[in-house]
């Protein structure tokens, strides 16, 4: 996710299991060992309505921190990054006709991929909810 | 922190999300950009556009000077409270910006410019004033709420004094007249039906209490800018500058050519490029494929060259994506846009996309 994400809004409770970027993407692992992976509240509260979701395709490979997706809102387009390397086994085909999904339910039924890792999740540079919460605190100095 | 309007309190109180536009912090959305957008083209919505600039011209020769300072001709105002939509050209045709005139009473003038250009405009509009000895009184401790939508007026009228309300109420689109120290007009940029009302400052914040009380939704620039898009007016810095005359912004419609004599800024220059031909053409686009245009896309149009896009975005009212584009002459109906290195298909349309509510294109 791009600047434009710098503002307020971060009344909002985070999900605690789940890890966070600085690019205001999260992460979820799951059982399988692969990871869901998803934009924030507070970016979509940023981006405002969203209106067309651009996914990347089943089998992509994905260098972290590669542009992996592109939301664009009734305001901007802008870039999700990939918060780890993998491969795309999944991606959220609803979005495609309804990517306001992500706008109502950032952290379920708005989820974009699923990745499995080819590095281990724990060394990604990855945060967790309290010091993702310090860091949306941060912007708003 | 930038200039705040008077009406500040009021959008921090309602939520809004505030941007730096022109060196104003302005609110871009309450809440959702969408319904903000559909409240417009179904019932009413408002917004504050105190950060425009207001122009007031006094003087024997005013009228003189404005057929000469603007390419459209300003003697079409037949009767005080008359208001017409103009460029204010450089003598190369380049836009300096575009206004709006309004003509008051005893041969005073009012204009309302864009607050990015605003140093600028007052810079060459008092240069030139000079010499036709034009009083230019810049009108800063004016508030501007624009009222828009199918039931926008019947919302508002409730809030203007009976003594003026029943003239307000039959003003024709594009006329404007006083209701106590109120200045309401019968113009906007949306595409609908409705007013912009000039007040002194002091008032804003009441009017804008009671019309959220009368059921006017608060609306960001956000909106105002696919509601502005659907209707296919244009903005300036992005569908026009200096570098582009209104013959290649679809502005000619303008540009008052008759009577011949009238000598305005910019007219020779006007005159040699509708002489030298190969236009640009200024034109609707409608995105057949997946994505969203954006200003500054490539449009790469077969055997004629490629152009750009100068405004485009989601159209909530279409659930498609449109576009304004500047595309070489004799460019085709059909055309590329260059989406991040993908080329989708677009259609050159005709505009407005959607007036008064309803969809004008077929889609």
């Amino acid at each position: 996710m791009q600047d434009i994400l710098n503002g307020d809004e971060n009344m909002s409770e985070l999900p605690g299991d789940l890890l966070y970027t600085k690019e205001h993407e999260w992460l979820r692992k799951e059982n399988d060992g692969s990871v869901t992976v998803g934009i924030t509240d507070h970016a979509q509260s940023a981006l405002g309505d969203l209106v067309y979701v651009e996914l990347p395709e089943i089998d992509q490979e994905l260098d972290a921190e590669g542009e992996m997706a592109v939301v664009e809102s009734v305001k901007a387009a802008s870039d999700v990054y990939a918060p780890i390397a993998g491969v795309v086994v999944e991606v959220n085909e609803e979005l495609s006709d309804d990517p306001e999904k992500i706008n109502a339910d950032p952290y379920g039924d708005g989820w974009i991929v699923r990745i499995q890792p080819s590095a281990d999740v724990d060394d990604a540079d990855l945060m967790s909810p309290d010091d993702y919460q310090s860091f949306l605190d941060d912007l708003d100095d | 922190m930038g200039l705040k309007t008077p009406l500040y309190d009021q959008h921090l109180a309602a939520g809004a999300r505030m941007v730096d536009f022109g060196g104003w912090d302005m609110p871009v959305n309450y809440g959702s950009q969408k319904e903000e957008h559909h409240a417009v083209r179904r019932d009413a919505g408002m917004f504050d556009v105190s950060h425009m600039t207001v122009v007031d011209l006094g003087g024997q020769r005013t009228l003189d000077f404005l057929r000469y300072l603007l390419a459209n001709d300003v003697s079409k105002l037949a009767r005080p409270g008359k208001a017409l939509y103009t460029c204010m050209l450089r003598e190369d045709g380049g836009i300096i910006d575009d206004l709006i005139v309004y003509r008051l009473d005893e041969g005073n003038y009012r204009l309302v410019v864009n607050a990015a250009t605003r140093e600028k405009d007052l810079d060459w509009i008092r240069r030139h004033a000079q010499d036709f000895g034009v009083h230019v009184n810049e009108r800063s401790e004016l508030a501007m709420i624009a009222v828009q939508g199918p039931r926008a007026r019947e919302r508002a009228a409730t809030l203007i004094d009976a003594h003026w309300r029943e003239q307000a109420l039959a003003l024709a689109p594009f006329s404007a007249c006083y209701a106590g120290e109120w200045f309401v007009a019968r113009t906007g940029y949306t595409g609908e039906d409705g007013w912009e009302i000039l007040l002194p400052a002091g008032d804003a914040a009441q009017t804008w209490e009671a019309l959220l009380a009368a059921g006017v939704a608060p609306c960001g620039l956000g909106a105002r800018d696919t509601l502005r898009l659907e209707a296919a007016m244009n903005l300036y810095g992005n569908d026009m500058d200096e570098s582009v005359s209104p013959l290649e912004s679809g502005l000619e419609w303008t540009v008052a050519w008759e009577p011949a004599d009238r000598d305005f800024i910019g007219r020779g220059a006007l005159e040699a490029q509708k002489a030298a031909g190969g236009l640009r053409r200024f034109v609707g686009l409608l995105l057949e494929d997946k994505g969203i245009l954006r200003g500054h896309q490539r449009v790469a149009v077969d055997g004629a060259g490629d152009g750009e896009i100068t405004s485009g975005g989601y159209s909530p009212t279409l659930d498609r994506s449109i576009a304004l584009a500047r595309l070489p002459a004799g460019a085709q109906e059909s055309a590329k846009v260059d989406i991040r290195g993908r080329l989708a298909a677009a259609r050159v349309v005709p505009t407005p996309f959607v007036r008064h509510g309803k969809v004008r294109i077929d889609v």
